[in-house]
């Protein structure tokens, strides 16, 4: 049983999906993540924390390349998924975010009926030929986001008529109906009640089959539920990286120790 | 860890639970000693109070288990808060172990008391226990240091506890089969000899705890585990 577990929460390091290299990142003056290195491994949940202003978010949102929306934003240094550049010119951001997708902090469905919000991605990216194919894809992706039994016969129902924690299974639902290979995950239960969350928490565990899920997260205990990596950022360092089980209980960093046991640091 | 908590009360519930253990250790401390000096004086009535003294040791046992309980339960502690807890939790049974060998031997001092003694016994017994004694202090004082050296060296030191009551052994045993009418306080004695000699482990576990409590890991154990004395002695009286 033992070893069960132990099998099941083991990270093959050699499935890396994501490498970063010297990777910086400047608002204007702000040097918001200075040389972050690090590899992601596939079919792994990691979890990024530390506190506010840490640069967590920033440097998850240099993943799917959402911090070109911002002007003032500087990314530098090498980010590969798959060994592919995703900085390099000839790389289109809107199919990138597809394949990279990102769930947000607060349950964000369109104004659109249930099954237009998952349908909007496959229908933009072409992924489908016929009415049949997109009501598919739209099954398959409510049931990966542990959603479909609950709105199966409501589905030209709004979205936003769905509860917070629907909501966001939802938007989950959303970012794997175009195929994604990476999830993004930033505060994603900071919203939801504590029952939601575990469902969302389950969730997650499941969808790591699957995918390479990044989450951002405020509780610890939630990187500690979910994820088999976490990585642990103060002050725009990537400070400490290791399996979460020994993060959590042996952190080799005094900066780590100091935030994970609720120390001022 | 010596800075503090943001969430003051956490430390005050981590300072309670290891200040409880520590109460336990110098009950535990006491009465061993207690014990082994009624034991020498033949003096009943202190052993009494030491085989009723463990209730209170059992009490405070009880109420670390509890409380460390609730503080896993409400304040899910990390890495070393974890192990602050965890080894608290293990060195509480430990000296709730201690102070039950401590008991027995108070019940045997009791149980033997009209009868007389094996041939130097009792000074050998005196001097095993003020050896495993001393392992029990130090064990706790390198706890309240975070002094790992000191506890490797307790870790160390068991092995000579285990070896003084080798000799213990082979003696008694020899006085038992020189005379079946030392086979009576002979038990008792060597009972009592193996008592002492299973606190010298307690003190090692102590002594084992402190170094994950302030390292994350485990000591390894390299020591020759298997005790062949008593086979030994079988087999060359066969």
């Amino acid at each position: 049983m033992n070893n069960m577990r132990k099998i099941e929460r083991d990270v093959k390091m050699t499935d890396t999906k994501i490498t970063a290299r010297s990777v910086n990142v400047h608002y204007g003056d702000t040097h918001a993540i200075k040389d972050v290195d690090v590899n992601i491994a596939d079919k792994t949940v990691t979890a990024f924390i530390g506190p506010s202003g840490c640069g967590k978010s920033t440097f998850l949102r240099c993943l799917n390349r959402m911090n070109d929306t911002i002007d003032i934003c500087r990314v530098t240094g090498e980010i590969k998924i798959d060994d592919k550049d995703i900085n390099h010119k000839s790389v289109d951001p809107v199919q990138l975010r597809a394949q990279v997708g990102m769930v947000f902090q607060k349950p964000n469905p369109f104004p659109k009926s249930i099954y237009d919000n998952i349908a909007y991605g496959p229908r933009i990216h072409g992924l489908s030929k016929s009415k049949s194919e997109l009501d598919e894809i739209v099954e398959r992706a409510l049931r990966r986001g542990a959603i479909w039994d609950e709105v199966k016969d409501r589905l030209d129902q709004p979205g936003t008529g769905l509860s917070g924690g629907q909501q966001q299974r939802l938007c989950i639902a959303r970012a794997v109906a175009t195929e994604p290979e990476v999830l993004l995950m930033d505060e994603p239960c900071s919203a939801l009640d504590p029952i939601a969350t575990a469902q969302v928490e389950e969730l997650i565990d499941e969808l790591r089959q699957d995918y390479s899920v990044v989450i951002v997260t405020h509780s610890m205990q939630q990187a500690a539920r979910v994820s088999q990596k976490t990585a642990f950022f103060h002050l725009g360092n990537l400070v400490e990286f290791n399996d979460t089980g020994e993060i959590f209980t042996n952190p080799s960093d005094p900066r780590t120790e100091s935030y994970i046991t609720g120390r001022i640091g | 860890m010596s800075e503090k908590h943001i969430v003051s009360s956490f430390d005050r519930d981590l300072e309670s639970i290891q200040a409880t253990v520590m109460k336990m250790g110098g009950l535990v401390e006491k009465a061993l000693m207690d014990a082994v000096r009624a034991l020498k004086t033949h003096d009943v009535e202190l052993a009494e109070a030491v085989r009723k003294g463990d209730k209170v040791v059992d009490e405070l046992d009880l109420t670390v288990k509890t409380d460390t309980a609730q503080l896993l339960a409400l304040r899910s502690p990390t890495a070393s808060d974890l192990r602050t807890v965890l080894s608290v939790m293990e060195i509480a049974s430990h000296l709730e172990r201690c102070g039950d060998y401590a008991k027995n031997m108070a019940k045997r001092t009791i149980a033997m008391a009209e009868s007389g003694e094996i041939n130097g016994s009792l000074a050998a017994l005196g001097r095993m226990s003020t050896f495993v004694e001393a392992m029990v202090k130090d064990a706790l004082d390198a706890y309240i240091q975070r002094d790992t050296e000191k506890a490797a060296e307790i870790i160390e030191r068991d092995l000579e506890a285990d070896q003084i009551y080798n000799t213990l052994f082979r003696s008694l045993l020899t006085h038992m089969m020189e005379d079946h009418r030392n086979i009576t306080v002979g038990m008792h004695l060597h009972f009592i000899a193996k008592n002492i000699e299973r606190v010298g482990d307690h003190a090692t576990g102590i002594a084992e705890q402190t170094i994950y409590l302030a390292t994350g890991e485990f000591p390894e154990d390299d020591r020759p585990k298997l005790d062949r004395t008593a086979l030994e002695y079988q087999k060359s009286e066969e």
